[in-house]
C-alpha cells in the first residue's frame, strides 16, 4: 500500500505552494501594516477582498459538497493557514451566520488527518430542529466561507498506535471514527481493525460504498453493519454481546473507540464494565439527560459585567444568565466546544457532565455545564 | 416622587412605557439579514473610503487628489466613529454574536479608548441623560448648558471653550471620562486615575503615529500634503460629530432635570425624560447615516441597543404615540437647531439677568408649552 508515499507528496506540494505566498504573508503581518491599520487591525480590511488570507481567524472554503443520503450533506473544506491540524477523532467549531446571526456547531471531521492539502471533510445529518445541520444541508455550495475554531478532544487515537483497534459508531457518530479509521489506512497501519457500524437503515448509513472499498483494500480491516430498521449485515438490531462475535472482534484485546447516541454508548460500557474491561474511550454528540437539583438551590449568582444579579435556581450558570436577560456566547450547550467559556470571579462550580467540583475562585469556566454551589459571581 | 414636569398620570405614563416597550420587543424579533447587512454595506463603504482616501492624499501632490482623497478620508472616519463605532459600541449588533461587531470589545479609530467610551456614554450619559451633575455630557465638564449651572465668571469664555471642544473634539472625548474638573476641584486625584491617563496616551499614540507620522512618511514627498489631509479629515470629523451630538440635547426647548426629579422613576418616566432630553435633525438618509443617526436622537436614547438604521421606521410610531399623549417631540433641521444650540451657548456665558432665578428647573417650560397644545392632543 502506498498511501503514505501518496499523502507525502501532497503535503510536499502544499508546502512549496506555501512558501511562494510567504512573502506577501510576512508583509501583511508586519507590525508596519498593523499600526498603519490601527486601531482595526489588518485583518479586517483584507477579509473584504480576501476572508481566508486573515493571519488570526481559523476560516476554510467549501471546495465540494455531496449528499450521500436525504439525511445529511458532505463537505470537502480546504482550511486557510491559520489551521493547526487535527488528530483523528477531534471536533471542530464552524461557524455560519443564518439570518444575521452567528452560529457554531461542534462536528467531527470524517476525513484522514493525513488528508492532502490538509483538506477536512465534514459530513453534517440533519436534525428538524438543527438550525445550522439545515442550513448547511440547503445552503452549502464550493466558495462559501466558514469559521472554524482550532481541532480540540481528546477521542483519539493513541501514539503510538495500538495493535488491535476496535471502533463502534452509531448515526452519524461515524465521523470520528471514520477518519480514525482512514487515518490508519493512510498510515498503512498493520495491525487488526473491527468496525461495528450501526445505522436506522440501509439508506441511511453513510460512507457505505467508501467502506467497502476500504474492506477490498485491506485484510486485516473486518466491517459489520447493523440497521435498526431492517437486516443488516452479518449483525442485526441494536448493538449486543453476539455482535461482537459475529464480526469475530476479540474485544479483550483492541483499543475500543465508540461514537454514537447515549444508548449505544451505555451498553457498550455495559458490556465492558460485565467483561472485566476498562472503560472504552467514548464520545456522544447527543446532549446526555442531565438532572438538575434544582430544590436544594442555595446562593445568589452576580453577572458582574452587565450588573445583575440573581438567586441561584440550580440550573445550568448559561441558562440562568439567560433567565437573566443577557445573552452570553454558546455553541453546543453540552460542555463540548468551549464557546461559552467564561471568567468566573469567586464561587464554587460543579461541572454536571463529570461531578467535579471546583472550588478555585478565580477561572476559566464552561457555563453549560456549570452549576453553582452557593453564591458565585461571573464575568458576564 | 412626583413624575418631572407633566400632567400625565402615572397611569398614563405607565401605558406609555408600554407602547415603547412593545415597539422595541417587535424590532428585537425583527432582527435579522437585513441589519446584518446594512452594517456591513457601512464598514465596507468605511473601508473603501479609508483606503482609497489614503491612496488619493499620497498623490497629493496633484490638487483634486488631494481635495478628494481629504473629502475621502473624512466620509471614512465619520462613517467610522458614528454609524459603525458609536452604535456597534452600544451593542447594537451583540445578537449578530460575531466577535468583531461585540459591543463590548469594538474599538474605533479616535482617540477615545472604546472601554473608556463605554463607560462615560453608555452608563453615565445614557442613564442619567440631561441630569445636571450626573450626566457629564452636559458641558464636558468645561461648559455652562444649562441654567441650573450656577454661573461663575470662567463661563465669560463658554463660546471659546465650545469653539476650541469642538475643532479638538476627538481630544475632548478622549478626556471626558478623566473628570478633569473633578480633579480640579481635588475631589479625586490625578493618582487615582493613572491607569485611565495610560489607556487614554496609548490609543492617542495609536492614532497619532498612524495619522501624523507613518501614512506622511511613507508617501515621501507628499510628507506635507499627508499631513495636512490627514489632520484636516480629523478636523472634519471633530467638526461634524461636535454639531451632531450638540443638536441631540441642547436645542432650545430640551430639558434638563435635577437628581431628586430622576430618583426611583418608573420605566414609563425614564422613557419620558429621555423623550424631553433629546431633540431629533430632519434631513435625508445620507445625512442620517454620516449622523449615524444620531439625528434620531430621541429614538436613539429610547431604544440605545437597536440597531440605529431603525430608529427612521420607529420615529413614525414615536411620532404618533407623542401626539396622543401630547409630549412634545423636539425636531428640526440642523441649522436651525444648531443656530439655537450656539445661542444657548452664548446666553449662559453671562450671568443670569437679575429678577430671573438662573437656577429655575427648565420645567416650566414644558408645561408652558403642554398648555400651548391644541385641545385634542393634550393628555385626558
Amino acid at each position: 500500500m502506498n498511501t503514505r508515499a501518496l499523502t507525502d507528496a501532497g503535503l510536499r506540494t502544499l508546502s512549496t505552494a506555501t512558501s511562494s505566498r510567504g512573502l506577501g504573508r510576512r508583509l501583511l503581518r508586519s507590525s508596519l501594516l498593523e499600526a498603519l491599520a490601527y486601531p482595526h487591525g489588518v485583518d479586517r480590511y483584507v477579509e473584504l477582498v480576501r476572508p481566508l488570507l486573515v493571519k488570526r481567524d481559523v476560516r476554510a472554503e467549501v471546495m465540494a459538497v455531496r449528499h450521500q443520503t436525504p439525511k445529511s450533506v458532505t463537505l470537502t473544506l480546504c482550511p486557510n493557514e491559520n489551521w493547526r491540524g487535527q488528530r483523528a477523532g477531534q471536533f471542530v467549531g464552524v461557524s455560519v451566520e443564518i439570518d444575521g446571526v452567528r452560529e457554531t456547531r461542534p462536528y467531527s471531521p470524517a476525513g484522514s488527518q493525513h488528508a492532502a492539502g490538509g483538506a477536512l471533510e465534514l459530513t453534517v445529518s440533519t436534525h428538524p430542529e438543527g438550525k445550522v445541520s439545515r442550513y448547511l444541508r440547503e445552503r452549502a455550495r464550493p466558495g462559501m466561507i466558514v469559521g472554524l475554531t482550532q481541532a480540540e478532544g481528546d477521542f483519539v487515537l493513541p501514539d503510538p498506535r495500538p495493535e488491535r483497534v476496535l471502533l463502534i459508531s452509531g448515526g452519524s457518530g461515524i465521523t470520528p471514527v471514520m477518519a480514525m479509521l482512514r487515518t490508519l489506512c493512510d498510515e498503512g497501519f498493520t495491525g487488526e481493525v473491527c468496525f461495528l457500524n450501526y445505522a436506522r437503515s440501509r439508506e441511511l448509513a453513510l460512507y457505505g460504498a467508501e467502506l467497502d472499498q476500504l474492506v477490498d483494500r485491506h485484510v486485516r480491516l473486518r466491517v459489520a453493519r447493523g440497521y435498526t430498521r431492517g437486516r443488516g449485515l452479518p449483525v442485526t438490531g441494536r448493538f449486543r454481546r453476539e455482535h461482537l462475535r459475529a464480526a469475530n472482534c476479540d474485544h479483550f484485546r483492541a483499543a475500543t473507540f465508540v461514537c454514537g447516541p447515549p444508548a449505544l454508548i451505555d451498553s457498550v460500557r455495559a458490556l465492558w464494565a460485565q467483561d472485566g474491561l476498562a472503560a472504552p474511550a467514548v464520545e456522544t454528540f447527543t446532549p446526555p439527560a442531565l438532572s438538575f437539583d434544582t430544590h436544594g438551590a442555595e446562593g445568589r449568582v452576580s453577572f458582574a459585567a452587565s450588573g445583575r444579579e440573581a438567586a441561584n435556581s440550580g440550573l445550568p450558570l448559561l441558562e440562568q444568565a439567560e433567565d437573566a436577560g443577557l445573552a452570553p456566547e454558546h455553541g453546543c450547550r453540552m460542555g463540548i466546544c468551549n464557546t461559552c467559556s467564561c471568567r468566573k470571579t469567586a464561587g464554587a462550580v460543579r461541572n454536571v457532565l463529570t461531578g467535579e467540583i471546583s472550588s478555585a475562585g478565580d477561572e476559566q469556566i464552561r457555563i453549560c455545564v456549570s452549576v453553582p454551589l452557593g453564591d458565585v459571581a461571573l464575568e458576564l | 416622587m412626583p413624575t418631572p414636569t407633566t400632567n400625565l398620570t402615572p397611569e398614563q405614563l405607565e401605558a406609555f412605557g408600554q407602547e415603547l416597550d412593545a415597539i422595541r420587543a417587535r424590532i428585537v424579533a425583527d432582527l435579522g439579514e437585513r441589519d446584518a447587512d446594512y452594517i456591513k454595506k457601512v464598514i465596507r463603504a468605511q473601508r473603501g473610503l479609508e483606503v482609497a482616501g489614503r491612496g488619493m492624499l499620497s498623490l497629493g501632490l496633484l490638487p483634486p487628489a488631494w481635495i478628494g482623497g481629504t473629502a475621502a478620508l473624512s466620509f471614512s472616519k465619520i462613517l467610522d466613529n458614528m454609524e459603525i463605532g458609536h452604535n456597534v459600541m452600544h451593542g447594537q449588533y451583540d445578537w449578530m454574536k460575531d466577535p468583531r461587531l461585540n459591543g463590548k470589545t469594538f474599538e474605533w479609530d479616535t482617540a477615545c479608548p472604546g472601554d473608556q467610551w463605554r463607560h462615560s456614554h453608555n452608563y453615565m450619559h445614557h442613564t442619567h441623560t440631561n441630569i445636571v451633575g450626573k450626566d457629564r455630557d452636559i458641558g464636558y465638564g468645561i461648559l455652562r448648558m444649562s441654567e441650573d449651572q450656577p454661573w461663575h465668571p470662567y463661563y465669560l469664555g463658554n463660546p471659546l471653550y465650545a469653539a476650541l471642544l469642538a475643532i479638538f473634539f476627538q481630544y475632548g472625548v478622549a478626556l471626558h471620562d478623566l473628570e478633569a474638573e473633578r480633579i480640579a476641584a481635588g475631589e479625586t486625584s490625578l493618582g487615582e486615575k493613572r491607569g485611565m491617563l495610560g489607556d487614554i496616551w496609548r490609543k492617542a499614540r495609536g492614532q497619532t503615529l498612524k495619522d501624523y507620522v507613518l501614512f506622511p512618511l511613507l508617501s515621501g514627498p507628499s510628507f506635507p500634503l499627508v499631513l495636512a489631509g490627514n489632520a484636516t479629515a480629523n478636523l472634519t470629523r471633530n467638526l461634524w460629530a461636535f454639531t451632531i451630538i450638540f443638536c441631540g440635547h441642547f436645542p432650545e426647548g430640551t430639558q434638563e432635570f435635577t437628581q431628586e426629579e430622576a430618583e426611583n422613576e418608573t420605566r414609563g418616566e425614564w422613557y419620558y425624560r429621555q423623550l424631553l432630553g433629546s431633540a431629533n435633525l430632519a434631513g435625508g438618509k445620507l445625512f442620517h447615516i454620516l449622523a449615524g443617526n444620531l439625528s434620531h436622537q430621541i429614538e436613539h436614547h429610547l431604544f440605545p441597543d437597536l440597531p440605529a438604521h431603525r430608529y427612521a421606521e420607529i420615529s413614525v410610531e414615536v411620532r404618533e404615540i407623542c401626539k396622543r399623549y401630547g409630549i412634545p417631540y423636539n425636531a428640526g433641521p440642523l441649522p436651525e437647531q444648531f443656530g439655537s444650540v450656539v445661542r444657548k451657548i452664548v446666553k449662559l456665558a453671562l450671568p443670569p439677568l437679575p429678577g430671573r432665578g438662573g437656577s429655575e428647573p427648565d420645567g416650566d417650560k414644558a408645561e408652558a408649552r403642554l398648555q400651548e397644545l391644541p385641545a385634542a392632543a393634550r393628555p385626558v
